[in-house]
């Protein structure tokens, strides 16, 4: 079964003469969820709208649900879903109404259209306010109707960018059920981020994407592995402490300020006990051990070598963030 | 699906979506008929007697009036393209292979229906204040074409301009000279009656033979040569912002 569902080889797309697209590989298997990790102008939307055939690279090959995008784009869109960066529903129409037009749209028959919407709306948690105009709902809601939207055709890959940007932690995280739902079915997702976590949380395969060139890819672990920074820490009651801890472990970092030593390590248990039997061996007292292992935000400083994701976001997606549940 | 009815379902489709838009923010409509209405107002009653144009004022300023209500009737659709465009709403369309001509052609075809009731009303006004055409059945008929006309290709400017401005609010203002090219043209005042610059530009700026044309159909004295003109003048602006909105509905993904 674990065919591919995308597949895209030397992807390259310039604006003028800014390069967007840097030559861009990627294979996502059938029925996973892949993320496509960057920061604000990395190319993450450039790459959703070329896999999704609305817009044409200047070179390269994209092949999804096995269909070419440039020569069989109808095949492909039969097989494709796309929620955009931005939730278009229409808010003039109900919750309700924004359904049923997707399934006029399809051209499926009254009474599935309504079968349908009513099926997503239930599953959504959308009931209660299937009745009222778009306009009204909350961000969460919104871009809840806007997925659901693109459910009606029920298709076999759907493509999210930026699905959660914008939304507070309580719906950012029903948003990840919805989707780890999606492909516990069988739907293949491709979905694009921001945010470590959430290509952490969510995805089997993560790929990062720096000024439209892939930095790396694979597993959220793979990932980290390849980074230096897996870490013991250390604190101790006093100067001595640390003076004699240090002595006995090589290659420590010493910090007088905090009290800390920071050892290299994996933080396994073995070579922990080691460690503090070394430190026994002097009599030295620990107040306080942690173990480090490096979060995918030191994988993209040591893949970038420019620092924090959240450090490039665009100041507009501050004031869209709602603010967090209290 | 055949070839054929496959657009037609998503005109329809969409159309249904513009008429509740309409329907669920009156004001769409409202706009449109209170202009028109306030500026016959002035004219007939304040400003009127000071213009003599051998007929009665009614009767010479409605044909404008009507033109006018077009112009006073856009903004909302400069709007509503705008923000499908921008918010990705066209994107969905697209990716789910709606025909692109189903979400333009719609937008037209309710701009010139929701016009040409808002034209209904404001003919009834005037009407009560004194406007009394004497056109034949046939003439009727010849007026409303050439306002169908007219409304068709200041709709479909309107809907290039609304895809191709950056945002709603720069999709509105691209309407403002529409709404003042009326005022410059023989709607309130026979042309030769203005100072030499604006005589120019009203002789040949396209409203002033579409009103004329208008006003003869109405008063039951046609000019051949004048609805010629306006004809061409309709055809050339509708072509113009068709070939317009489909460029930048290709451009823009
Ligand atoms: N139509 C366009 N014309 C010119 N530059 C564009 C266009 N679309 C995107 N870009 C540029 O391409 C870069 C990548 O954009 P995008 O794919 O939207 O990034 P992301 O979705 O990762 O934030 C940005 O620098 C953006 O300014
Ligand atoms: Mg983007």
């Amino acid at each position: 079964m674990n065919g591919s569902a995308i597949a895209a080889s030397g992807l390259r797309k310039a604006y003028k003469d800014k390069t967007v697209l840097d030559g861009i590989d990627l294979d996502v298997r059938t029925g996973t969820i892949f993320a496509l990790l960057g920061p604000n102008g990395a190319g993450k939307t450039t790459t959703v709208n070329v896999l999704t055939t609305l817009l044409a690279p200047d070179a390269g090959k994209v092949v999804v649900a096995g269909h070419d995008v440039s020569t069989e784009a109808r095949a492909v869109r039969a097989a494709i879903g796309v929620t955009g960066q931005f939730a278009s529903v229409d808010n003039l129409l109900t919750g309700e109404e924004n359904l049923l037009m997707m399934a006029d749209l399809l051209r499926l028959p009254r009474a599935e259209g309504r079968r349908i919407a009513g099926r997503l709306l239930d599953r959504f948690d959308l009931v209660e306010a299937a009745g009222k105009l778009a306009a009204s709902y909350s961000g969460g809601m919104r871009r809840k109707l806007d997925l659901a939207m693109t459910l009606v055709g029920n298709p076999q890959i759907i493509f999210l960018d930026e699905p959660t940007t914008g939304l507070d932690p309580r719906s950012r995280r029903t948003m990840w059920q919805i989707i780890r739902e999606l492909v516990a079915d069988g739907t293949t997702i491709f979905l694009t981020t921001q945010y470590l976590e959430e290509a952490d949380e969510l995805a089997g395969r993560i790929a990062v994407l720096d000024r439209g060139r892939l930095v790396a890819e694979g597993t959220a672990d793979e990932l980290k592995r390849g980074v230096p920074g897996s870490h013991i820490r250390l604190r101790f009651a006093d100067r001595h402490e640390l003076d004699v801890a240090a002595r006995v472990l090589h290659g420590s970092t010493r910090d007088d300020e905090e009290l800390t030593l920071r050892v290299p390590g994996d933080g396994g248990v073995r070579s922990l006990r080691a460690l503090l039997d070394r430190l026994d061996a002097q009599s030295v007292e620990v107040e306080e051990l942690s173990v480090h292992t490096p979060d995918l935000d030191d994988v993209f400083l040591a893949l970038t070598g420019h620092g924090n994701l959240n450090d490039q976001e665009n100041p507009d997606d501050h004031e869209n963030k709602e603010v967090g549940a209290r | 699906m055949s070839v054929i009815s496959a657009p037609l379902a998503d005109s329809s489709t969409m159309m249904r979506r513009n008429f509740r838009h309409t329907m669920r923010n009156p004001l769409t409509l409202l706009n449109a008929i209170i202009m028109p209405i306030f500026v016959m107002f002035l004219m007939v009653y304040v400003l009127g007697d000071a213009f003599s144009v051998g007929v009665d004022y009614a009767d010479y300023a409605t044909p404008g009036l009507i033109i006018m209500t077009i112009c006073y009737g856009i903004g909302p659709t400069a709007t509503a393209v705008n923000s499908d465009m921008t918010t990705g709403f066209i994107n969905r369309l697209r990716v789910m292979d709606v025909s692109r001509a189903a979400v333009l052609n719609a937008h037209v075809i309710s701009t010139v229906l929701r016009t040409l009731v808002a034209i209904a009303f404001v003919v009834g006004v005037a009407f009560l204040m004194g406007f009394r055409p004497s056109a034949s059945f046939p003439q009727w008929l010849g007026a409303i074409g050439i306002v169908v006309l007219t409304a068709l290709a200041i709709s479909w400017l309107t809907v290039a301009a609304g895809l191709s401005a950056k945002s709603p609010e720069g999709a509105g203002i691209l309407g403002v000279p529409l709404m003042l090219l009326p005022f410059l043209s023989s709607a309130f005042a026979p042309a030769d009656r203005m100072g030499p610059g604006a005589r120019q530009f009203a002789e040949y700026q396209p409203f002033t033979p579409i009103i004329e044309t208008l006003r003869g159909l109405l008063n039951g004295t046609p000019s051949t040569g004048t609805a010629i003109t306006a004809i061409a003048w309709c055809a050339g602006l509708s072509l113009a912002g068709y070939l317009w909105a489909r460029a930048s509905f290709t451009k823009r993904a």
